[in-house]
């Protein structure tokens, strides 16, 4: 292992954390923006030019509120849930492909922490053990409400994981890959001319069931609208959360930004091709490999940023589920469309193998 | 000592301390998390054994999934110190017996079983997605089809057991 490698590495991880983190900090003050512009206000707008300091300010607020624990017999579980629902949607982003390899220095650097052969299924483990982080902690507050809010939250991730793990099946089949990059490169460009007929080589347009369901199922994981089952404040005061305080809370609060930035990062590696755009091969003809590959980091985050927008977009426009009609949803419609999905793309693989 | 060796012992240690916290702690929600560090451990030692696959698989399966269902039947069961039955005497004199009777099975068992020829860690491709599905898929088609139908007969007893409660209430 020679130095430039861990040089490399660890400069790598340093940006993605601090993009990650700035990201999901910009998000809360977007989601707010976006949502006084659906409903007709005018929103935050005291701290900085045009409110653009109210995350720190946010920050600032949190980090100065009392720090309570509640009476519990667990108080270690208390502080460890938070700390896991954090650290568990901070490490998905180690396996993201952000953009193609930068040639720095004679080196050959490729614009992701970790390139693991399985790191789709990396990811449904890391988000898997994200619903300890809830469970976890709405347990150890001790309180009905909290505990009804993790049941709540963790049933609804579990049940919306088979559906998203079955969406992505289809797309592993033409893929033939589990690696995120490998995925991401065959999706190369925006028109396939290479088969008899052209067709888009982006997935969203060979997949489009298999998208819809991997979008409902990340809403779903997200606990967003009209998924927020979880922290439904009608019913249950805050969900899981209810007992939280300082920056405990924000560890929760944050985490979901977090997970939203993910999930949409996913979505858009998955099915809208990454760091591809139309026209990849002329920018890298004409203008270099190097300058090719930043055009494409910025493709890639355009198409994540618009994928947190749809979030907030249908937070402000859909109203939330009730708990049945989320299970109903999850069980009976999604669950059997992604086996159905799964066998039409088996049969049309074998019929074009032949 | 080499950084493997300093890990596999690590991971060693770990899976050896929950493994006996699992048993030993009075919280049965306790007993379930140091389950699930056992459960990392392992993946671990996988992990060791070039087996990435099998590693994330694990965790998914066992920490994601089994282990959350687990915490779910217990943290609605409200396990109080007070509601738990103290149990009779015998009971426990037989529980000890059972216990110790298995573990003596396992000793010799372990004991008499051939070291296996220990498959060479240097090749690192050996526990892809791709060796391992040519391998489940060619050589060992019949016992990989026939745990599916095990596990497809075991759903469908699962739900038929769940259903029957149903019809009679209604």
């Amino acid at each position: 292992m020679d130095l430039g490698f861990v040089i490399e590495k660890s400069a790598i991880i340093l940006v993605i954390f601090a993009i990650t983190m700035l990201i999901a900090l910009y998000s809360t003050f977007g989601e707010r923006v976006f949502a006084s512009y659906f409903q007709d206000r005018l929103g935050p707008n005291r701290a900085g030019p045009g409110g653009l300091l109210q995350p720190l300010a946010d920050g600032v607020k949190m980090f100065t509120k009392e720090d309570f624990i509640p009476e519990t017999p667990n108080k270690f579980l208390f502080i460890f849930g938070p700390f896991l629902f954090m650290t568990t949607a901070l490490i998905t982003s180690s396996v993201i492909p952000w953009g193609d390899t930068l040639t720095l220095f004679g080196r050959e650097v490729k614009l992701q922490a970790a390139d693991i052969n399985v790191a789709i299924l990396f990811v449904f483990g890391v988000v898997s053990i994200g619903v300890y982080g809830i469970m976890l902690g709405g347990w150890a507050s001790n309180n009905k409400f909290s505990l009804l809010g993790a049941v709540r939250a963790s049933s609804q991730m579990i049940s919306y994981e088979v559906a998203m793990g079955l969406s992505i099946i289809a797309v592993l089949m033409m893929t033939g890959t589990l690696s995120l990059r490998g995925i991401v490169e065959q999706q190369h460009g925006f028109i396939d001319w290479s088969g008899n007929i052209p067709w888009f080589s982006w997935n969203v347009f060979k997949q489009p069931v298999a998208f819809i369901i991997f979008l409902v199922c990340a809403f779903a994981e997200t606990n967003r609208t009209p998924f927020d089952l979880p922290e439904c404040e009608s019913e249950l005061v805050g969900g899981y959360h209810t007992e939280y305080s300082s920056m405990k809370l924000g560890f929760y609060l944050f985490a979901e930004y977090i997970n939203m930035f993910i999930s949409s990062a996913l979505i858009s590696l998955l099915f809208f091709g990454g760091f591809n755009y139309p026209g990849m091969d002329w920018v890298a003809h004409n203008l270099g490999g190097n300058l090719a590959t930043l055009v494409g980091v910025g493709v890639m985050f355009t198409k994540t940023l618009f994928g947190i927008f749809f979030y907030m977009w249908v937070r402000w426009t859909v109203p939330r589920f009730r708990y049945d009609q989320l299970m109903n949803l999850g069980w009976k419609i999604l669950i059997p469309l992604a086996i159905l999905n799964i066998l039409i793309t088996g049969f049309v693989i074998i019929l074009n193998g032949n | 000592m080499s950084l493997t060796l300093i890990a596999f012992l690590f991971l060693s240690l770990v899976a050896v301390f929950c493994g006996l916290m699992t048993v030993l702690s009075k919280n049965p929600i306790h007993s379930v998390i140091y389950l699930i560090g056992c459960f990392f451990a392992i993946a671990g030692h996988y992990l060791l054994l070039n087996a990435q696959f099998l590693a994330v698989v694990h965790i998914i399966v066992y920490a994601g999934a089994i282990m959350v269902l687990f915490l779910f039947t217990l943290m609605l069961m409200n396990l109080n110190k007070e509601s738990e039955k103290h149990k009779a005497a015998i009971a426990r004199i037989g529980a000890v017996i059972a216990a110790g009777a298995m573990m003596l099975v396992l000793v010799a068992v372990l004991k008499r079983a051939d070291s296996l020829a220990i498959p060479s860690t240097q090749n690192i491709a050996i526990g892809t997605i791709e060796n391992l599905g040519r391998v489940l898929l060619n050589e060992y088609l019949f016992p990989f089809e026939f745990a599916s139908v095990l596990l497809l007969s075991a759903m469908i007893g699962a739900v038929l057991l769940a259903k029957k409660d149903h019809q009679k209430a209604a």
